[in-house]
């Protein structure tokens, strides 16, 4: 591991300003992600900011419905909370289906989100990735894709993103809180990743030295009934090929009035799915409604060829794995 | 070079198993590589060193946790119980005995990481805590075949010793 200097400030006004005077610095959250970046050497900081027990530790009531969780929070404390378990339990769930019980009370709801992708040549520093190296070519095009992206990908890039916590998220609409050299300002959590482009290097619309200081959960009424539903190679333990993350807010005749779509293990950011929200709203919640959701959003889907047979199973699983969904939404679950 | 006028080494101080140690180390220090090459401590193993197999798991602070992803400069005051320091007297921890009782290890190496594992797991279950495999999250959770495998599914074991660890775990879950 390359040698590093390490500060801990003691208020968030420091960490920035710790981070923004030193190119070669980095946030540490919960670690769950860096420290295995450090050992892999494709992290390879100057400076390692400890932010981990520096932004707020609590879950608290908004006053108009919502909750604003603390960046320093754990995915277990979150995923835990009576009133994100009642009222957004599509949160709960993508959270309980990410990682496991050690990681997740490491891992923090501020650093989630951050993660970065689990694209093998990523994480091999003997291949060419230009999200690791820029400009030096992208070793997952036409190799191993099976975790790879069908949507937004571009000729540089087409890693997923791999956060289950981001997709649910997503789909609720939550915010981001930051603060940053600029001062503070919140982003739509929608808008915080970008997609590769021909810069895959930078995952987020995030400055050099922005910290992520909580996430805002805006009331969602619909976001009672919601669920989060995962395919992964095995039952547990494992990121997902495909996951969808949806909340309906159902007429008494079973019309859609409004809907939340998310999915994960499709493209570079959480994906949300606009289009199959427009066509879920106004219809009745059938399998065949589902389908119609999934081909709109999938219309311009690009599935990629590769050494391992390719992705092309990730059209027809979302599909699949939305109409699941919304069969639970709907209580036709068989 | 930016950032070289900074220490490369700190000071910390943890509590392992009962026992204050104050120590500098480098900032590269995992928690893992604290115990067992600076405190002699080998209760956690080093199977992956990459979060991947759990045998490295402790309770830090309570709660269980990896210590090969645990920077040992971010965790200064800490407090940390391995499998060894759930048996301080030689008195078995009623999750150690259901190992015993129920033969749940072949090799034993992942072990003291189970061992620990399912002494979170039942602290979690005991607050409430739901998992993936909790079909009503309002409810308070049971201790089912499922419910255990999903919540133990950080701790590999490549002797394939589940069928054995599972019922263990719901035993001592059952003995509390």
């Amino acid at each position: 591991m390359k040698p590093f200097a390490y500060a801990r400030p003691s208020d968030v006004a420091e960490a920035v300003r710790e981070v923004a005077a030193e190119p070669n610095a980095v946030f540490l959250g919960g670690g769950t992600n860096l420290v295995d970046h450090l050992k892999l050497g494709v992290a390879r900081p100057d400076l390692v900011v400890d932010v981990r027990t520096l932004t707020s530790r609590e879950i608290t009531d908004t006053g108009d419905g919502g909750l604003l969780v603390g960046a320093a929070v754990s995915n277990s404390e979150l995923a835990a909370d009576r009133r994100v378990r009642e009222r957004w339990p599509v949160l709960t769930q993508a959270l309980l289906a990410g990682a496991n019980g050690q990681l997740r009370n490491l891992a923090t709801v501020g650093g989630n989100p951050l993660q970065r992708t689990r694209c093998v040549y990523f994480q091999d520093v003997t291949t060419a990735c230009n999200k690791r190296a820029p400009g030096s070519g992208c070793s997952a095009i036409g190799g191993y894709t099976r975790y790879h992206a069908i949507l937004g990908a571009s000729e540089q890039c087409i890693a997923t993103h791999p956060s289950d916590m981001a997709v649910a998220l997503t789909a609720l609409d939550a915010v981001v809180h930051t603060e940053g050299p600029r001062g503070a300002r919140t982003i739509p959590f929608g808008e915080l990743h970008r997609l590769p482009g021909d810069d895959p290097s930078r995952d987020t619309v995030l400055e050099h030295g922005e910290l992520v200081t909580a996430v805002e959960l805006p009331p969602l009424e619909m976001a009672r009934r919601s669920t989060y539903r995962k395919v992964r190679d095995r039952a547990s333990y494992a990121f997902a090929l495909v996951s969808v993350a949806a909340a309906v807010d159902l007429a008494d005749d079973g019309t859609v009035r409004d809907a939340r779509v998310a999915l994960g293990g499709v493209a570079h950011t959480p994906w949300r799915a606009t289009r199959a929200e427009e066509v879920l709203r106004g219809r009745r919640l059938t399998d065949d409604t589902a389908r119609a959701a999934a081909e709109a959003e999938l219309a311009d889907a690009v599935p990629q060829p590769g050494i391992d047979g390719g992705n092309a199973f990730k059209v027809p699983l979302v599909a699949r794995t939305l109409t699941a969904a919304l069969r639970i939404l709907t209580g036709r679950e068989g | 070079m930016p950032g070289t006028d900074r220490a490369m080494d700190a000071d910390i101080r943890l509590r392992v198993d009962g026992e204050l140690h104050e120590l500098t180390v480098d900032t590269r220090t995992t928690l893992l590589d604290l115990l067992r090459e600076r405190l002699g401590n080998t209760s956690p193993k080093k199977g992956c060193d990459h979060g991947q197999c759990g045998a490295c798991t402790v309770l830090l602070d309570g709660e269980r946790a990896l210590l090969c992803l645990a920077l040992a400069v971010s965790h200064d005051g800490a407090e940390i119980t391995t499998a060894d320091g759930l048996a301080p007297e030689g008195e078995l921890h009623p999750v150690q005995q259901a190992f015993l009782d129920h033969d749940a290890f072949q090799c034993g190496y992942c072990t003291p990481g189970q061992v620990c594992s399912a002494v979170g797991v039942l602290s979690e279950v005991d607050r409430g805590w739901p998992s993936h495999a909790t079909r009503d999250l309002t409810a308070a959770p049971e201790l089912s075949t499922d419910e255990v495998s999903e919540r133990m599914s950080g701790n590999l074991c490549r002797c394939a010793a589940y069928a054995h660890i599972t019922p263990a775990v719901q035993q001592a879950g059952g003995a509390r």
